[in-house]
């Protein structure tokens, strides 16, 4: 019997979100935990920082343009390498429980296999699908072909109007308002918290964990769809957190002229956006103009998207607590983390988009090795500061089931303290951009390295490919002064971009399609 | 500003004449054997109405079928789609190929990116379909 691993993803959450990681709103007790007990990665970063493509990466262990998820829509190809596969093969009992979205939502015809298998139950033809035997599914609401909207349809028909609906009659990702001060995708959701999608994903896990012999190896995955707008908790949750009583975030400068000063030192989609003249991709409502944000509404979002995670950590808190009446627990390695940030009031902006900037690219990572195995060779409790992404992911699961990591992989096992990052190479992290939407293209590469943040263009629709950002993470850690045009740092610039472009990982020889919004 | 209306095109060579390929993509009733998701279709009159996989009904009006041309063009006038045509045309390229061209637009323009992509995985299916091999 080996180690077994508990993967917990959520979707679209910040770093500063968790109290392990200095965040004051949620209170995050099981999280913290686990980090007391384990490793906390205080640099952590996505390989992209929307849904398909990051989540492609997290189960290939590959970067986008080798894996060819370059943006939301593009599914993944079912051959594609999975880590879950490998374990599979290797003995592991397998399952994802939540949101898995490497195949789009957008489906009328269900030609996608996550889609179609809502209707149909919870084991893949074939046995299994990305090494998957067990995939029951679930996203931010009601609508959609998975098997929480069918089993809501079905047992809970009259929550199905609770939830706000992500997506307008326009087919536009909604811009509808509500709360108590209009902000965008924030809905009352009188809708029973045992029933809301968090609840119903800890209970689906501990079914299927409830299904495998004492004796198995495990591998399972559970995606939680939040804190990932709507903003939408269950009501009777909401009194957790006083939007009033919010702070308004550090980067949220409130002064209207300040705010505006910082986006206009930056490429120029960034103020594009915010005056709501360009949208470059489906991520956001194109209805909503940035602009409009105002700092009561950025205090409302912070305060739901807070309830959410403490939703999030306490329905983790009962599956830990299942794992251990299993008498599983000192053999379980647990390792929480997200599929990319959320600016969340950042810079006057909200949602995400081809913006490279902590809020969307600093992610939470904690991993609390098997107790189990820490006579071996992982220490207690640590902090690693030096740069990893979630391409670190796969390998890991791989070490931690003993299995050399195969060759298709591109990350390396995840390092336990810093000793080890430095011994082993972690030194920098990439983070890559490409949308090509309705005749605007946007294309970044971004390089996390020492204490910069480069983030170098591609020729497209708002640039000529000479723009770019550079950030001094210690001097300037909101990421507000870009320095790519600053003579005084024009020699590093130039061997961070040298690096940047060095480092690019190999392209997948052919391009896969666009076939949906999302 | 996002584009309300959207314009998406598709293309698919094959070795073979443009008949054979017209034969499947010109015949309104044969759609259910070359897109994948499409249960049945109903053809009445210039109406085709198709049921897909997830149940929904979609009603169209066809408006072309040109034989001489090998033009199909139709519209799908469910409620969701404020304006909608696509355009299939089967050319011959004179050296024993031809190239299929599947061109959609729609507003709202998510729309045009949802048929596309199924039209696009449609065409691909095309040469197991036909036997036929498809030509870089």
């Amino acid at each position: 019997m080996g180690r077994k691993i508990l993967l917990v993803t959520t979707d679209q959450q910040r770093y500063d979100t968790l109290a392990c990681n200095g965040g004051t709103l949620s209170r995050t007790p099981v999280i913290d935990g686990l980090a007391a007990e384990g490793v906390r990665y205080d640099r952590a970063h996505p390989q992209s920082v929307v849904c398909m493509p990051s989540r492609s990466t997290i189960v290939t262990g590959q970067h986008p343009s080798t894996h060819g998820v370059w943006m939301n829509g593009v599914p993944l190809p079912g051959d594609a390498p999975s880590v879950a596969e490998v374990l599979r093969l290797a003995g592991y009992r397998t399952a994802l429980v939540g949101k898995a979205h490497f195949e789009p939502y957008f489906d009328p015809f269900l030609r996608f296999e996550e889609n179609l298998l809502s209707t149909e139950g919870t084991t893949p033809h074939g046995g299994s699908r990305r090494g998957f035997e067990h995939l029951e599914t679930a996203a931010h609401g009601a609508m959609g072909p998975l098997h929480y909207c069918q089993w809501l349809l079905r047992e809970h028909p009259e929550a199905l109007g609770m939830y706000c609906r992500a997506i307008d009659d326009s087919l536009q990702v909604s811009a509808a308002v509500g709360g108590d001060t209009g902000a965008p995708q924030v809905k009352v959701n009188p809708i029973d918290r045992g029933i809301y999608h968090t609840d119903w994903v800890a209970d689906r896990t501990i079914d299927w964990l409830d299904s495998v012999d004492a004796d198995d190896d495990w591998f399972c995955w559970m995606s939680f769809p939040d804190p990932h707008h709507p903003w939408d908790p269950p009501e009777s949750e909401v009194g957790r957190v006083d939007w009033r009583e919010v702070p308004l975030p550090a980067g949220y400068p409130e002064d209207r002229a300040t705010r505006e000063a910082i986006i206009d030192g930056k490429p120029r989609h960034w103020r594009a956006w915010y005056d709501g003249t360009l949208v470059s991709n489906y991520e956001a409502p194109a209805d909503w103009v940035p602009a409009t944000l105002t700092p009561d509404q950025v205090r409302e979002v912070n305060a739901r998207n807070a309830v959410e995670v403490e939703l999030i950590d306490e329905a983790l808190g009962r599956v830990l607590t299942r794992i251990a009446e299993r008498g599983w627990d000192d053999d379980v390695d647990v390792v929480f983390t997200t599929d990319h940030g959320e600016l969340q009031g950042d810079f006057g902006l909200l949602f995400k988009g081809p913006y490279h900037v902590d809020g969307l690219m600093r992610l939470p990572l904690v991993w609390r090795p098997a107790p189990s195995s820490r006579a071996d060779d992982v220490p207690g409790a640590s902090v690693v500061s030096r740069p990893v992404g979630l391409v670190d992911l796969a390998p890991t699961f791989c070490a931690i089931a003993g299995i050399e990591p195969p060759e298709w992989m591109q990350g390396k096992p995840l390092p336990v303290d810093d000793v080890d990052a430095e011994a082993r190479g972690f030194d920098k992290v990439l983070t890559e951009w490409d949308s090509e939407l309705f005749g605007t293209d946007v294309h970044l590469r971004t390089m996390m390295r020492d204490r910069w943040v480069v983030t170098a263009y591609l020729p497209g629709t708002s640039h000529d490919g000479t723009e770019g950002e550079l950030y001094d993470l210690v001097d300037d850690p909101l990421q507000q002064v870009n320095r790519w045009d600053d003579p005084a740092v024009r020699p590093l610039r130039d061997d961070l971009v040298a690096d940047l472009w060095d480092s690019q990982p190999p392209v997948r020889p052919e391009r896969l399609a666009l076939e949906a919004p999302v | 500003m996002t584009a309300r209306r959207g314009s998406m095109r598709h293309a698919i060579r094959l070795a073979c004449p443009p008949d054979t390929v017209w034969d499947v993509v010109g015949a309104p009733e044969r759609l259910p054997e070359w897109w994948e998701g499409v249960e049945s279709c109903i053809v009445e009159g210039d109406e085709r109405t198709i049921q897909t996989r997830s149940g929904l009904p979609m009603p169209e009006r066809m408006l072309t079928i040109d034989h001489s041309l090998r033009r199909f063009q139709y519209r799908i006038t469910a409620p969701l789609f404020v304006e909608h045509l696509s355009t299939i045309d089967v050319h011959d390229l004179r050296d024993g190929t031809c190239l299929t061209v599947y061109s959609v637009d729609a507003e709202p323009a998510v729309l045009a990116l949802v048929i596309s992509g199924a039209a696009r995985a449609a065409l691909n299916h095309l040469p197991e379909l036909l036997g036929v091999d498809r030509v870089p």
